[in-house]
C-alpha cells in the first residue's frame, strides 16, 4: 500500500490525470510535432526532461521563494533549463532541431511544465516531485507518440522514415492520406482518443 | 504593399491557432463567452504590437552574432544569442504585468472576468511564438516586425471569437456525452482550421 501511494504522482498521469486528455495543458506543441513519429520522440525526451529538472529544482526551492515573484523565478528556472535543451540538441541532431525549429523553445510556455510547477513542486518535496515530473512528461509522451503514430502512418505510409505499407498495396491503388500531414487533422485524432478514453472513463464525462 | 500582404498572410493562412496551434491552452479554457474571449483577444494582440518591435530591435541590437559592434571594436565578435529566450520571456513577462495594471484601473469588469487568464498571457504560447517567428525569418524593420505582431494577433482574436460564438449556441445541443466539453471542442477548432485552409494562397 505505502509502496503504491509511492508512486501514484508516476503512474497517475499515465490516464486517468493525464495531462493532455484530461487536465488539457500543452496542447500546442502536443498538436504541432505530431507529424512524424521522430520529432514526436524527442518532444516527449526534453519535455520530460525540463519537466522532472525543473520539478526538483522548484522543490528544494520551495521554502526560500517569496510567493510574490514565484512565476518570474519559475520561468528563469524554466528558461534556462530549456537554453540546455535547445543547445544540446542543436549539437546532437541538428536535422531534428530544424524539424522542431520554434518549438522546442516554446518548452518554456507549455502549461504543462507552469502547471505541475505551480499544483505540485510548490507543495512537495523533492522526490515525489521528480516522479511527478517524469510521469507527467510520460503521459504527455504517450498522447504524442499514438497520434503521431496515426498521422505518420496514414499520412505517410511510413514510421519513424520507414515505410510500412508494401509497394503493391501503391500499386493496387492505395494513396497516402495528405489530409493526416495538415494541422486540422491532429486535432481530430486528439479529439478521437479523448472521446475513447472519455468513452471508458465514465466519470470524467462532462 | 508586401506590408500588407505580411499582414493579410498572419492573419489568415499562418493563423497562429489553426496552423501552428500556439495559444490553446487560453484559447480552449476562455471561449464559452464571447464577451470575455474578445476581451483576451484585445489583450493578446496589444501584447504582441508592443512585443514585436520591443524583441525585434533586442535581437537586432545586442543578440545576433555581431550586434554589439555599436559598442566598439572589440564587441564585434561576440554572438549572443543563447541568450534569446530568456530576454524575450523577460520582456513579454514585464509587458504583462504592465498590461494587467492598466486594465485593472481602467477596466476592472474586464479584469475579473478574466481573472487568472490576464498573468497567463506571459506564458501564452502565441505571443513566443510570434518572437520567435520573427527571429527565424529575420524581417528587415522594426516596423515589419509590428505589422505581423498585430496581424498575429488579429488573426488568434478571430480564432477565439468564433469559436466562443460557436460554443455558446453549442450549449442547448445534443453532443455525445463522452464528447462534451473538450473533445468536440477540438473537433470544432479542427473543421475551422479546414475552412481556413481554403485561404492558402491569396497573394496581394
Amino acid at each position: 500500500m505505502n509502496l503504491k501511494k509511492t508512486f501514484l504522482p508516476l503512474v497517475n498521469p499515465l490516464s486517468k490525470d493525464n495531462p493532455v486528455i484530461v487536465q488539457v495543458l500543452g496542447i500546442c506543441s502536443a498538436l504541432a510535432v505530431t507529424a512524424k513519429m521522430e520529432p514526436a520522440l524527442v518532444m516527449t525526451i526534453s519535455v520530460t526532461a525540463v519537466l522532472a529538472i525543473a520539478n526538483v529544482l522548484i522543490s528544494l526551492l520551495r521554502n526560500t521563494i517569496p510567493s510574490s515573484i514565484r512565476i518570474i523565478v519559475q520561468l528563469v528556472v524554466v528558461a534556462a533549463l530549456v537554453v540546455v535543451v535547445d543547445q544540446v540538441l542543436k549539437a546532437w541532431n541538428y536535422e531534428i532541431s530544424k524539424a522542431l525549429s520554434v518549438f522546442i523553445g516554446l518548452i518554456i510556455t507549455n502549461c504543462i511544465i507552469m502547471g505541475r510547477l505551480e499544483a505540485f513542486a510548490l507543495n512537495n518535496r523533492p522526490w515525489p516531485a521528480f516522479l511527478d515530473g517524469i510521469g507527467n512528461g510520460l503521459g504527455y509522451g504517450i498522447i504524442l507518440i499514438i497520434v503521431s503514430f496515426f498521422r505518420e502512418l496514414f499520412g505517410s505510409g511510413t514510421l519513424f522514415g520507414c515505410q510500412i505499407f508494401p509497394d503493391w498495396w501503391y500499386e493496387a491503388g492505395y494513396q497516402n492520406n495528405g489530409m493526416m500531414i495538415l494541422p486540422p487533422m491532429a486535432l481530430i485524432v486528439v479529439a478521437c482518443i479523448i472521446w475513447a478514453h472519455r468513452s471508458i472513463n465514465k466519470d470524467l464525462q462532462e | 504593399m508586401e506590408n500588407l500582404n505580411l499582414f493579410i498572410r498572419s492573419i489568415f493562412i499562418d493563423n497562429m491557432i489553426f496552423a501552428y496551434f500556439l495559444g490553446m491552452c487560453s484559447y480552449l479554457a476562455v471561449s464559452k463567452n464571447v464577451k470575455t474571449a474578445f476581451g483576451l483577444g484585445v489583450a493578446v494582440t496589444f501584447v504582441l504590437l508592443i512585443a514585436l518591435p520591443v524583441c525585434w530591435c533586442i535581437n537586432q541590437y545586442i543578440l545576433v552574432p555581431g550586434a554589439l559592434s555599436w559598442l566598439g571594436e572589440e564587441y564585434a565578435e561576440t554572438d549572443l544569442s543563447f541568450l534569446g529566450l530568456i530576454m524575450f520571456i523577460s520582456v513579454i513577462a514585464a509587458l504583462v504585468q504592465l498590461l494587467e495594471m492598466v486594465i485593472e484601473k481602467y477596466s476592472p469588469g474586464l479584469y475579473n472576468s478574466l481573472g487568472i487568464f490576464l498573468p497567463l498571457i506571459a506564458v501564452n504560447c502565441a505571443i513566443l511564438g510570434a518572437v520567435l517567428f520573427m527571429q527565424q525569418r529575420e524581417f528587415s524593420n522594426a516596423w515589419t516586425a509590428t505589422v505581423y505582431g498585430v496581424g498575429s494577433g488579429i488573426g488568434w482574436l478571430l480564432a477565439i471569437t468564433c469559436l466562443a460564438a460557436i460554443r455558446e449556441r453549442l450549449n442547448v445541443e445534443a453532443v455525445p456525452k463522452p464528447l462534451r466539453g473538450i473533445g468536440i471542442t477540438f473537433i470544432i477548432t479542427g473543421l475551422m482550421g479546414i475552412a481556413f485552409m481554403s485561404f492558402l494562397g491569396i497573394k496581394l
